[in-house]
């Protein structure tokens, strides 16, 4: 077929940009422009104003940044999501990978297996969190069955496990989803490995850990990364289950001071920093959690 | 062998009893934290406490706005998405390589840290809060269900599309007549896949609506939980009524088509 010159300029069907036109515009408005408009809000002194009002918006460098590092509370609550991930994560890859590995040679009930542990994640956090509330309360069903070795105060009005109750928490919502990355990867797994491996004399737990766990890296990978990403934007947990981050900011996430900070209290400047904060953070631990997570042995 | 199942048994258990918990709670008029609570005589269950958080948060407004948020961003995901995954998967035209990698880069950006600046610019600039355009816009079409449809797109045959091209089909048509027919399971896969997105959202409707009626369920009923709660008489007894009203759709849904649900989130997930 000879193609003219329009079809080099546009393709075959320039039909196709109409089409995926709506969609480039939402990606624009809802993600592209916001995120922008956050970097240029964290560098400015901006502030809420009557609809259509002409104001004068200084730019005042990094002072936003300096108010934001300076605030103890916002110091606390990046510490507070540094505890979440360091529990949070590892138990995420651990129960996901072996719940998953245990059941990839489950024949019986595979199917209510698979459900079951899949239900928390399609259940909305809202409806879970009044549950947990009831079996974590100070006279809860929990505190009730461990009797005398109940923790006093109680879960979450314990300054000292009200974080790691949310972290363990938010590993059972989620883990269903990371079970089912795992189910996918070790269909890609070699079976010749593992008969190579039981040749060689190797037991069931030696052969996961040299066919299993290398086999599986990629989806560790992105299993660590998801659930770092994810624990980064926690906000309804610890605003419902510690009823906003308590007891005295032990449970204050990122996300909970920044919408204090920038929609409650109005200054949306400095919400703005704390959001970019939180995103280079993110990227940091990320760039980290590949080095160690992903390097070929 | 066997310790593998007890295993797999005891994760069940873990996993599902909170359900189960939730469901005998709201039944039970007085609060029985003791074990013998979990297992109450059959007598003894009521649906008072439904009434109650009805009485308090009005339960058929706070489902209709539920439903009008997900239904309209399931509307916007099956017109705009579907047009998009078709364009991405079947069409040749300048600049679709980007967009596809814009696509895939909108996964990992994290919705919550784009809450300020949408907050004000659709509360403050557009004047949309307390609306239903306000509460639908960020979600308006859900990038993963846009990659379930291409990838949908993209299995079928090429000839199907040569032959109707070269009957002088316009590219609308064929995806109406021919693609869309033929990925029937794809749109359902979509649509699930939408549905438990803005069902179970709270963070962005709870921001834009202050007003009580046009607060969906999630968001009307933590306003119960952080505010009223204290007050009621069996409080958890109001909000675990509360809770099963609002996870029992996306619950029900999961278990009819559960192998929707998980094969897309699969493919889904391994993409990256």
């Amino acid at each position: 077929m000879r193609r003219g010159p329009v079809t080099r300029a546009l393709g075959e069907h320039p039909i196709g940009a109409v089409f995926v036109t709506p969609y480039v515009v939402f990606l624009a408005a809802v993600f592209a422009y916001p995120l922008g408009f956050a970097v240029y809000m964290s560098f400015h002194d901006y502030f809420f104003t009557a609809p259509g009002a002409i104001v004068e918006r200084p730019f005042v460098g990094f002072d936003n940044y300096v108010t934001v590092l300076s605030d103890p509370a916002v110091r606390r609550a990046f510490a507070n999501v540094l505890v979440f991930l360091v529990i949070n994560v590892p138990l995420t890859v651990v129960l996901s990978l072996g719940l998953s590995t245990a059941l990839n040679s489950a024949i019986r009930w595979r199917t209510f297996f698979r459900v079951s542990y899949y239900v928390p994640y399609v259940t909305a956090s809202v409806a879970v969190v009044g549950v947990w509330l009831f079996l974590f309360n100070s006279n809860g069903l929990v505190n009730s069955i461990l009797g005398p070795l109940a923790p006093d105060p109680s879960w979450l009005v314990n300054s000292k496990l009200a974080m790691p109750t949310i972290a363990v928490y938010v590993t059972w919502k989620q883990l269903g989803f990371f079970i089912l990355l795992y189910l996918a990867a070790l269909q890609n797994v070699s079976k010749d490995l593992y008969e190579a491996a039981s040749m060689d004399g190797a037991g069931r737990w030696k052969s996961f850990l040299n066919v299993t766990v290398p086999g599986v890296r990629p989806a560790t990978t992105l299993v660590v990364l998801v659930a770092t990403v994810t624990g980064a934007n926690l906000f309804t947990e610890p605003y419902l289950l510690t009823g906003g981050g308590g007891p005295d900011g032990a449970s204050a996430s990122p996300v909970l001071i920044m919408y204090q900070r920038g929609i409650e209290q109005g200054n949306p400047d400095i919400g703005s920093a704390i959001g970019v904060l939180l995103v280079i953070g993110v990227l940091i631990i990320a760039l980290i959690e590949r080095r160690f997570v992903g390097r070929e042995d | 062998m066997r310790l593998r199942f007890v295993g797999l048994l005891l994760g069940a258990f873990v996993f599902l009893f909170p359900f189960y918990y939730m469901l005998i709670g709201s039944l039970q008029a007085e609060p029985d934290p003791t074990v013998a609570g979990a297992f109450p005589e059959p007598g003894n269950l009521t649906l008072h406490n439904y009434g109650e958080i009805d009485k308090a948060i009005n339960l058929g407004r706070s489902l209709v706005n539920s439903g009008i948020f997900t239904g309209g961003v399931i509307l916007g995901t099956l017109v705009f998405g579907v047009l998009a995954g078709y364009a991405l998967a079947r069409l040749q035209f300048r600049g679709r390589g980007l967009v596809f990698n814009l696509m895939l880069l909108i996964q990992v950006v994290p919705f919550q840290l784009l809450t300020i600046p949408l907050y004000v610019l659709i509360v403050r600039s557009y004047g949309l809060a307390d609306s239903y355009g306000g509460m639908i816009l960020p979600f308006l079409i859900n990038s993963t269900a846009v990659f379930v449809f291409r990838q949908y797109f993209l299995q079928l045959p090429a000839e199907l599309f040569d032959a109707a091209r070269i009957d002088g089909a316009s590219e609308l048509s064929i995806l109406w007549r021919i693609a869309v027919p033929l990925v029937k399971p794809a749109l359902l896969t979509g649509v699930l896949l939408t549905f438990i997105g803005p069902w179970n959202e709270f963070l962005w409707p709870f921001l834009i609506t202050k007003q009580q009626d046009l607060q969906p369920l999630a968001v009307s009923l933590s306003n119960y939980l952080t505010t009223v709660s204290a007050r009621a008489a069996n409080p958890f007894g109001a909000v675990l009524a509360g809770a099963c009203v609002l996870a029992a759709p996306a619950v029900a849904l999961f278990l009819i088509f559960q192998r929707r649900f998980i094969s897309a989130n699969i493919s889904s997930g391994v993409k990256g």
